[in-house]
């Protein structure tokens, strides 16, 4: 999986509430969800003005708070193919894989890039081009088991076989 | 090498002897939860995949709490939704609107006991771990596997010891020592980690106050918060488990990535100032800062003993005129609790509004949502830009006497701006 993009930056600790505040958790529907993304953020108007295929790059702690697994979905559905990002918490880290969301850690390649730069991430190799700059970097390798679940698109595709016997007929 | 209290519980659930950090395990659950916003995703991922039989209806628990009763027609779906699902599963705990909020109830009716692997799908499913068991937060697929199948997998955290030392004064509460932790270590402090927390100062503290403390081990990025049974958590139990517990302590030499020691007796009370839960102050430095509102509910705190000392310091007194203070007890077990000991009468007389018990304005829900510039001092958990409502509004957290002492003054203020210490502890006895 290879994208290209041009870059939104944003600083650190962005939570879920900033992500997809919880005035629109009264519903589940992903392209809802995308028209409010990243509405309460530095960036208010992202959900309005970004392109589809733009990319989200951000600091330390990406997606903290809440579990809302609408938080990836919103940036999913909205069009963004990866969230690159110095660190991410916890239960985002985990959602984004649950629902084939792709994401990279690259810690010293955020403070070198910059709002509206070309990224390109090719997640197979790990390696982070920022084509306005020339520089290249190498995210975070992720273990092999995480690495399948996003292959597959999703923790469910993943575990469809064990999942079969929950299903009757 | 020893075992923490966190790896011993992994381990037996993973069928193990023996558990190491960074390790991958598949463990067994005994408890999967999700309420009214993050229970329609899972049930939506379970109905995309056809399956139509849960791992076993005794262990889900599903709680209206967030957006209840209905406070719109979305919201009103979505709980009807997760209503229709319990229904069809014969879901064994489900709990309709008005009940209380999931964090507040599991442990209250002996659904969650020492010795338990909980997952849930709300970040402060944390707070569990104040009896001794393994619980932590994920979202709405990783609920559905769980229910489908009765496991999930996780890595082995590291352990993060802290310990507190001597008593803490008066006005200092759990609040205070989670606070206190996380202004030390920041929001992500505790990133992946496991969170121990052990000494003098916590061994005393009630169970009331221990569930504020491992309720917040997610702000500073921790995978669960967890304290050691003693006998007031088996007191406790004992006299609610629906089910057998069992008892895990850490070995004398079990490895920490990190321990940290402090002495209670030397924090005063503290206010987390607007945007994250680690921007904290003493309140003493915080009396400059005047409110519109004041919120003493949620998970975090909302439970009895939270009711009254709020009670104690609003007894007699008014709300600031220009102050809405809004209680929300957190359980209706808490609310008839209340009523029953007059404190429900203090907070009316004093001017206070009380609603049922739900989240509301804690994540910007409803029942008292803040309007733009307008600031909130509040008993809950988050501070986050636009947390409570109009994105430039802003949220301070503190406990729940110094929340209910800014309600009398309009401003943020220590308790003993109100009230004598000696007038509280006479109450008390």
């Amino acid at each position: 999986m290879r994208f290209r993009g041009k870059v939104w930056k944003f600083g650190d600790n962005v939570d879920t509430d900033q992500i997809i505040p919880a005035r629109y958790l009264n519903t589940s529907d992903p392209y809802e969800l995308a028209q409010h993304v990243m509405e309460d953020s530095e960036h208010p108007n992202f959900a309005k003005e970004h392109q589809q295929g733009d990319i989200i790059v951000a600091g330390r702690n990406f997606g903290s708070g809440s579990s809302r697994e609408h938080a990836p979905i919103a940036i999913k559905y909205a069009g963004v193919p990866v969230v690159v990002a110095k660190s991410f918490a916890r239960i985002f880290f985990r959602n984004a894989i649950n629902i084939g969301l792709p994401i990279a850690e690259a810690p010293e390649a955020v403070d070198e890039i910059n709002h509206r730069d070309e990224l390109e991430v090719d997640l197979e190799s790990g390696i982070i081009r920022n084509l306005t700059t020339g520089k290249e970097y190498k995210a975070t390798k992720f273990p092999e088991e995480l690495q399948a679940i996003l292959r597959a698109g999703g923790l469910m595709e993943y575990a469809k076989e064990k999942l079969s016997k929950n299903v009757s007929g | 090498m020893g075992m923490t209290i966190t790896e011993k519980i992994i381990a037996d659930h993973a069928g193990k002897k023996e558990v190491k950090p960074g390790d991958l395990a598949t463990v067994k659950i005994d408890l999967a939860m999700a309420n009214d916003v993050t229970a329609p995703l899972a049930i939506k991922i379970l109905e995309k995949y056809h399956i139509d039989k849960v791992f076993d209806p005794e262990k889900i628990a599903l709680v209206l709490s967030h957006f209840v009763p209905a406070k719109d027609i979305k919201s009103a779906e979505q709980a009807k939704m997760v209503r229709d699902f319990a229904k069809k599963h014969n879901i064994r705990w489900f709990f309709r609107e008005g009940e209380g909020i999931e964090h507040t109830i599991l442990p209250e009716e002996g659904i969650v006991v020492p010795g338990d692997l909980v997952v849930g799908a709300d970040s402060h499913t944390c707070t569990y771990g104040a009896l001794g068991a393994f619980s932590t937060g994920m979202g709405s697929t990783d609920i559905a596997y769980a229910m489908a199948t009765g496991e999930t997998w996780l890595r082995v955290p590291h352990s993060m010891k802290f310990i507190f030392y001597g008593k803490p004064s008066a006005w200092v509460m759990g609040k205070d020592l989670i606070l206190h932790t996380i202004g030390q270590i920041g929001v992500d402090g505790a990133l992946y980690k496991a969170m121990e927390f052990e000494g003098e100062a916590i061994r005393h503290l009630s169970m009331d106050q221990r569930f504020t403390i491992t309720n917040m081990a997610v702000e500073a990025g921790a995978k669960n918060g967890i304290i050691a049974p003693n006998e007031k958590t088996l007191q406790y139990v004992s006299q609610r488990a629906k089910k057998p517990w069992k008892v895990y302590h850490s070995d004398p030499d079990a490895e920490y990535s990190e321990i940290y020691e402090w002495d209670a007796g030397k924090l005063e009370p503290l206010v987390a100032w607007p945007y994250l839960p680690s921007n904290v102050h003493p309140v003493s430095e915080s009396t400059h800062i005047t409110i519109d509102q004041a919120f003493i509910g949620s998970c975090t705190n909302g439970r009895i003993e939270d009711l009254r000392i709020a009670a104690k310091i609003l007894k007699g007194r008014k709300v600031h005129p220009y102050v809405r203070c809004i209680v929300i007890p957190a359980s209706k077990k808490v609310y008839t609790q209340a009523l029953k000991e007059g404190l429900i009468d203090i907070f009316l007389e004093a001017g206070c509004v009380v609603s049922v018990s739900t989240c509301g304005p804690c994540l910007g829900g409803h029942m008292g949502i803040l309007a733009e510039g307008e600031r909130c001092i509040s008993t809950s958990n988050r501070n986050f830009p636009g947390r409570m409502g109009h994105p430039k509004s802003e949220a301070y957290l503190a406990n729940p006497a110094v929340v209910a002492a800014s309600a009398v003054l309009g401003r943020i203020a220590h308790p003993e701006e109100v009230v004598s210490l000696k007038e509280v502890e006479e109450a008390l006895v």
